[in-house]
């Protein structure tokens, strides 16, 4: 039967062949078609389009790939990688194709139902308004006036945030509320009351900067993004003095030797992951260190399952092995060479006395102990050269970076000095060091080898290092591991093992093969990393724990090795250019910029629920600074001695606080500040954020979702700073454990904000609570620029379309802000004194005010409030609040006098604001001095990219002295509120340069 | 000989992260359409895992692809024409919906339009086929990196054939992606199926496509097809599959799926083979012979026979050049490393794969070998992570010699390229050790590392 059944179907199959207008086989199972082939004229039209728009996403993804848009009847239809990459070279695989699925999907946006097409606003607080102004003779400032001053109204529309209920209102009624808030919010409160919420300007950095200009040039406070990710971003300052720097991805191709050490690379850093496939044909080996058996684990030779958050044991394991391996059972050339040249390891620090007997590691011994006088002597380090058999200050250090003195001395040439790593041979000094493996904080007892220089006891960073890890030596005093098998005794293999959940054999192995191939391949040994290690307390340690890793195999500064670390798109490439747009510094210096960390916690109220004080996981050895203390006390005290920005700054308005200042002292305001502040007839705002004088009035955001994503903590976002439904369920911290500098209000305030603006391409659940929401243009229908530190390639924006239905770009949307605010406010608030307190920084003199990292407060009267010493700068700037839609438009005239200053270097930009001013149509906008200026058809991307940036030609500056000595007269800018200010001993660390 | 020329595609799944941007992208420009909301001419299907449609390689349930009758003659496997004929109205051999996955989308529109209430709006998950409320409960990759772990990879097909050796511990997870599009197959059976004779395989370049006007919707192909890569349109009444974007192709471009692969995996060109030679290669007794058979009927674009027969049948000198310098050709017949999906469907797929190669296991790790040294090398490949018996069951028919050796010639080209990286001698032993030569190496390296888009494609 079966038989028959194919018979009859081969027969059929004949049959079938024979009718048809193609080709068949012989055996009748192929049929090749000949003509007949119109009906895929579907797929040909289909595959059909007008033009293909370069374009990318502005997306903090860290990818910046660039695209290709195609558009076909005015309308986006689909997009794909752009590939026309430069080459790298030949014999290295390219960039192209840079993207992922995510920037793939991207054009639904520009057509999806969460769309925002036109402006909204929440229906109940649009009638008030509407009301008010109808009653106050038509005036947009007198009736938000009114509507904050009635407690029932204002209560009615923030207990409406986030249900529902959005209308739309035109643009015009959109921008005269948004504006009358600010107006109305500056005059009453204080311009530091505004502030402005968008992150990461590389992803999108016109559009950041349009809307930082408006922010800056009125005084607002501009809110970081950075310092809110976790322990991240004071990692690399701590260990390099400067802030996060990687390789581009193209380098892992050069490592021999890959750590993926909580990245996710194919997940995370999608379009280059491809890199690290591809470099294990050149064999390179991969190590994967993830509790999961994460997407690259595929890739990986070896996988360490780490328990989460364990990974600070696991790098201290390794580096026990490291450096009893590979620098005291025998030397290694290329490292000891390296550590000596480029790290802190051979330099001497001074061992105090500690109750109990024996000594803990205290500071670094300089210049000034051996009697060099001069501000900058605290600030050179000293170690033993080889050579003379005698101390040496070398050049390199902090105090050549400031001063006179040092000019010439800023760079790592040791000439003939020879360091000494270790003061082997000395006599042997027990010292305390903590451990923190237990539930309660311990001491461990080991031994260093000691000199003696400048009368002190001195030991090298290298000899407390091995104290530190365990790594014994003979003849010196303690209690020391037995060796790799002892589990009990921080930090070798068997210790980690029950902690990290990997066998101490693969530790040590994976440890040693990471050092040997760094010293075969001249240190190619790459530790490749993401958040996934960040997320937990004080992991600034686990990230130090693992740099020391690539530190002492000598692998920082080479081409393949070193960390190769990647979070977010932080790198603005034109930086300089851009921050001088953004921060309108070419009108007024400093802005006001704060951080968003200290900012959340005491505006939301996060601060009245922390009952984890300062104090826990303090060592042993610490003096007590922190007992008692609630971490509110700490904000207060860091603003109070100018660590760090505090906006709002002051417990009153700062226009008037600048009057009163040059009213009592025209010739010193900032003493006149200092010395209110002294009497206490002055405060700061962080001193008591629960009175409504201090609240945060009006909050903008944009290219950011603030709630639901960068937000943490929601729910007291919700609550305190909304004033909406929260389902908070923490509970205030009792009595006991409450801060005792900061005012406690029995009753904490529910809906401190006035106004919460959005602007977004699409709902979320920030524009779902905000007040008013303004229609974005996407990433499509814009000009703009996105650069990362993934790859060298700067990326911009063009657009497909323009902008449809009632969308606008960002750059519209703030100048059409700008313009009704000035109109308002004009006659209003005129011109202005502002006074803004800026912290000491970073990259400037500042550096040096604290000699000796010794902290001495002025509350206490251990020094006399000195601005810009003891405390913060005190800087009256002026505001015409008539002229900011003029300025905003404009290029003012400071770039001219006081060039572009970035990381204490300053450069002239005279030559190119030239050319830029001849180059560029003269402003439609009437500018005040008659400047530069550009007009938003002229194209908003210029600017930024023809505003000098020391990448580009004008580099290096010409004058020397920037270099190497202070900044320009004139205020020194910093980057976008990423750079953590180091508090503490500023004490020299100098690490190779790439 | 009968001389013909095929546009085929390597996919090194070596080097494959999962990301589905090809899927994407192909989604993208080609189904995202009413009616085609659930199809991906191009998925990537996370392994172990059920696929897309679920347990599409179970041809015990679905029955597509030929099968060997015991006169040594092919048949489909869901039955001839008659058994087709009979079953035209009601075919029980077809995945629903269901296998696949019901398509959805939010009501973000409740977002703005929400009235004044006490709750935030939220979008709800709304079906694409009914507008109704819905409950996401599957999807075109719910087997996604472990999802479900046990639950879900135990209805893999491949892991079925071979759960006695294969535990789904914690300890010994993998992973590994396989993407697909139509294999464009020589020898498919999804033509065969038709009853309209709406499958053609074009005639200048093979690749396979279904005539719109022609089609009547009787969907045989769906069943016919072992990959199950022809799909139903539901709005026009049609089947639809991948096109390897022929109007790219026409001018020049690479498929979609290629050109936007951000792993840099797929190599895309010209294979000759000789027409008449199919149907018997496909018709070899031993299954594990077929891997071997389908590699006969290729014909080697520098032999002057094949050359000057190719000339003879009209193939332009410029795709004689094609076929020359195609990277399939080098990666399926002059390196050996790339391996047919499923040949014992006897379909003659054109779609080919370097199997991937994964993390050895904790035995090298606890004795402190290095799994790069030549001395464990070897040992290292059979202890790799991905069991060779489920990379056999996808590329060999089970027989894991082609995929130790494949294997092993990966780490080899490792072994021996690290040498060079740190400066040291070469070591040609390791590539003889593999059956090629030092130069071979290099040459392999370059098309699989260096991999520059004029040589992918």
């Amino acid at each position: 039967m079966a038989g028959a059944t194919e018979r009859a179907g081969r027969a059929l199959l004949a049959v079938g062949g024979l009718v048809r207008r193609a080709e068949v086989s012989a055996d009748g199972r192929t049929l090749h078609q000949i003509g007949g082939r119109e009906a895929d004229s579907f797929y040909r039209d289909r595959w059909s389009y007008d033009k293909v728009v370069r374009s990318t996403h502005g997306v903090n993804c860290t990818g910046s790939c660039s695209w290709k848009v195609y558009v076909k009847d005015g309308i986006i239809t689909w997009e794909q990688q752009q590939t026309d990459y430069p080459s790298v070279g030949a014999d290295r695989p390219e960039y192209e194709p840079r993207g992922c699925p995510r920037g793939a999907a991207f054009s639904w946006y520009t057509y999806s139902p969460t769309r925002v097409r036109y402006p909204y606003a929440r229906g109940v607080l649009i009638e008030m308004y509407r009301e008010a102004k109808a009653r106050l003779g038509g005036d947009p400032v007198a009736a938000w006036a009114d509507i904050q001053a009635d407690p029932v109204r204002r209560r009615r529309y923030q207990r409406a945030r986030g249900k529902g209920g959005l209308v739309r209102v035109s643009w015009d009624e959109a921008q005269e509320i948004v504006a009358a808030a600010h107006v109305h919010t500056i005059g009453a409160y204080g311009p530091d009351r505004v502030a402005g919420f968008s992150p990461i300007p590389a992803m999108s950095m016109v559009s950041h900067a349009t809307g930082a200009r408006f922010l800056s040039l009125i005084g607002g406070s501009m809110l970081s993004f950075y310092d809110w990710y976790a322990d991240l971003p004071v990692a690399s300052p701590q260990m390099f003095g400067d802030q996060t720097d990687v390789p581009e991805s193209g380098d892992w191709w050069d490592a021999s030797y890959l750590v993926m050490w909580g990245s996710n690379v194919p997940v995370t850093r999608t379009p280059d992951a491809h890199w690290m496939a591809e470099a294990r044909y050149r064999g390179q080996k991969v190590v994967v260190v993830s509790p999961d058996y994460a997407d690259n684990v595929k890739f990986a030779d070896e996988w360490l399952p780490a328990q989460p958050g364990t990974d600070g044991a696991l790098a201290m394991a390794m580096g026990h092995v490291v450096l009893k391996e590979f620098f005291v059972d025998k030397v290694t050339p290329r490292f000891a060479d390296y550590v000596s040249r480029y790290t802190d390891l051979p330099y001497l620090v001074a061992l105090e006395p500690v109750d109990g007997g024996g000594y803990r590691p205290g500071k670094f011994v300089t210049a000034a102990d051996l009697g060099e006088t001069g501000a900058e002597a605290a600030f050179r380090p000293v170690l033993w050269d080889s050579a003379t058999d005698a101390p040496v200050v070398p050049g390199g250090s902090l105090g050549d970076r400031f001063s006179e003195a040092g000019v010439g001395r800023w760079n790592l040439d040791l000439g003939d000095i020879v360091p000494r790593l270790s003061c082997a041979g000395g006599e042997g000094a027990e010292i305390a060091l903590p451990r923190f493996d237990n539930d309660t904080p311990e001491l461990m007892r080991r031994g260093v080898p000691t000199a003696r220089v400048g009368g002190k006891l001195v030991t090298t960073v290298f000899d407390l290092m091995l104290a530190q890890y365990g790594v014994a030596r003979p003849g010196l005093p303690g209690t020391w591991p037995s060796g790799y098998d002892d589990v009990d005794v921080p930090y070798t293999p068997a210790w980690q093992e029950p902690i990290t959940g990997v066998p101490a054999a693969a530790v040590a192995r994976i440890g040693r093969e990471f050092a040997d191939n760094a010293e075969r391949s001249g240190g190619r040994s790459m530790i490749l990393m993401g958040a996934g290690t960040n997320h937990w307390f004080h992991s600034d340690t686990t990230y130090r724990a693992m740099l020391t890793l690539t530190t002492l195999t000598g692998c920082q500064g080479v081409n393949g090795g070193g960390w190769a670390h990647y979070v977010g798109q932080e790198k603005c490439r034109p930086v300089t250019g851009w921050s001088h747009l953004a921060f309108g510094l070419d009108w007024a210096r400093p802005p006001r910029q704060m951080i968003g960390t200290a900012f959340w916690y005491l505006h939301t109220d996060q601060w009245r629920y922390d009952q984890y004080g300062a104090d826990v996981l303090t060592s042993p050895l610490a003096k007590g600074e922190f007992a008692g203390k609630h971490t509110a006390d700490l904000l207060a005290k860091s603003a109070r001695l100018g660590w760090m920005p505090s906006m709002p700054t002051f417990d009153r308005n700062p226009l008037d606080v600048a009057d009163e200042a040059l009213a009592a002292a025209p010739d010193n305001p900032a003493a006149h500040v200092a010395q209110e502040l002294v009497d206490g007839r002055l405060g700061f705002a962080c001193t008591d954020p629960d009175a409504p004088e201090n609240w945060p009035r009006v909050l903008t955001v944009w290219r950011a979702n603030l709630l639901g994503s960068s937000a943490k903590g929601n729910e007291y976002f919700l609550r305190h700073l909304l004033g909406t439904d929260a389902s908070l369920r923490a509970e205030e911290a009792p009595p006991e454990k409450r801060p005792q500098d900061v005012v406690w209000h029995d009753e904490a305030p529910e809906g401190k904000l006035d106004l919460l603006l959005s602007l977004d391409f699409r709902m979320t659940s920030t524009t779902l609570f905000s007040d008013v929401v303004l229609p974005a243009a996407t990433w499509y229908e814009k000009h703009d620029l996105n650069t990362t530190d993934m790859h060298p390639f700067i990326h911009a924006f063009t657009p497909a379309i323009n902008p449809p239905w009632q969308t606008r770009t960002d750059f519209d949307a703030f100048h059409g802000i700008a313009k009704v605010f000035s109109d308002l406010a004009g006659p209003r608030l005129g011109v202005r004194q502002d006074l803004v307190a800026a912290p000491l920084l970073h990259d400037t003199p500042d550096a040096m005010a604290t000699p000796g990292g010794v902290v001495r407060d002025w509350k206490t009267g251990e020094v006399p409030a000195v601005p810009g010493r003891t405390m913060g700068k005190f800087i009256v700037v002026e505001r015409d609040y008539g002229a900011i839609s003029a300025k905003m438009g404009a290029l003012g005239p400071l770039l001219d006098r006081l060039g572009t200053t970035t990381k204490a270097v300053t450069v002239d930009v005279n030559r190119r604001s030239r050319f830029w001013a001849k180059s560029t149509a003269p402003s439609a906008v009437a500018s005040p001095t008659a400047a530069p200026g550009w007009t938003p058809t002229s194209g908003p991307a210029r600017p930024s990219w023809r505003c000098p940036a020391p990448p580009t030609a004008g580099w290096p500056p010409r004058a020397s002295s920037s270099w190497n000595g202070a900044p320009a007269n004139g205020w020194p800018i910093w980057p976008p509120s990423t750079r953590a200010s180091r508090s503490g001993s500023p004490t020299a660390s100098p690490g190779p340069s790439r | 000989m009968r001389v013909m020329a095929q546009m085929s595609m390597v996919m090194n799944l070596d080097k494959c992260i999962g990301c589905h941007t090809c899927s994407v992208t192909c989604k993208q420009a080609w189904t995202n359409r009413s009616g085609v909301e659930y199809v991906w001419f191009n998925n990537v299907e996370s392994r172990p895992g059920q696929g897309y449609p679920r347990t599409y390689q179970n041809q015990d349930r679905w029955e597509g692809g030929w099968t060997r009758t015991r006169t040594g003659r092919l048949k489909p496997r869901a039955g001839g024409r008659i058994k087709k004929l009979f079953s035209i109205f009601a075919n029980p051999k077809m995945p629903a919906m269901q296998d696949y996955y019901e398509p959805w989308t939010y009501d973000y529109e409740h977002l703005l339009t929400a009235p004044a209430g006490d709750d935030t709006p939220v979008a709800r998950p709304k079906s694409l086929l009914t507008g109704k409320d819905t409950k996401v409960t599957w999807s075109a990759n719910w087997d996604d990196s472990l999802a479900g772990g046990n639950e879900i990879a135990a209805g893999d097909p491949i892991l079925q054939q071979m759960s006695e050796q294969v535990r789904q511990e914690y300890e010994k997870a993998f992973l590994f992606f396989l993407p697909r599009i139509c294999e464009h197959c020589l020898n498919p059976s999804c033509a065969a199926s038709c009853p309209s004779g709406a499958i053609y395989k074009r005639a200048e370049d093979g690749i396979v496509l279904v005539d719109q006007d022609r089609c009547r919707g009787w969907r045989m192909c769906v069943t016919g097809c072992p990959y199950k890569k022809i799909y139903f349109n539901h709005r026009t009444g049609k089947a639809e599959k991948c096109t390897f974007c022929f109007p790219r192709i026409e001018i020049g471009q690479p498929t979609i799926c290629s050109e936007t692969c951000v792993g840099r995996l797929r190599y895309l060109g010209l294979m000759l083979y000789d027409a008449d030679a199919v149907g018997k290669a496909a018709a070899v007794k031993d299954e594990h012979a077929l891997y071997e058979a389908q590699k006969s009927v290729f014909l080697d674009p520098h032999d002057p026979q094949v050359i000057a027969a190719a000339r003879a049948a009209d193939i332009p000198d410029d795709w004689i050049t094609a076929a020359q310098r195609s990277p399939i050709w080098d990666l399926i017949m002059k390196y050996e490393v790339a391996l047919p999906l499923h040949p014992e469907y006897r379909t003659m797929p054109m779609v080919w794969y370097i199997p991937p190669l994964s993390p050895v296991v904790d035995i090298l790790r606890d004795t402190g070998h290095d799994g790069e040294d030549l001395d464990n090398l070897f040992g290292a490949v059979d202890a790799l992570r991905i069991p060779v018996d489920y990379l056999a069951g996808l590329f060999t028919a089970g027989d894991p010699a082609p995929v130790t050796a494949v294997l092993q010639r990966l780490a080899a080209m490792r072994a021996y390229q690290r040498r060079i990286n740190l400066g040291e001698e070469r070591d040609e032993s390791l590539a003889a050790a593999v059956g090629m030569t030092g130069t071979e190496m290099d040459d392999m390296y370059r098309l699989l590392a260096i991999a520059k888009y004029e040589e992918r494609y």
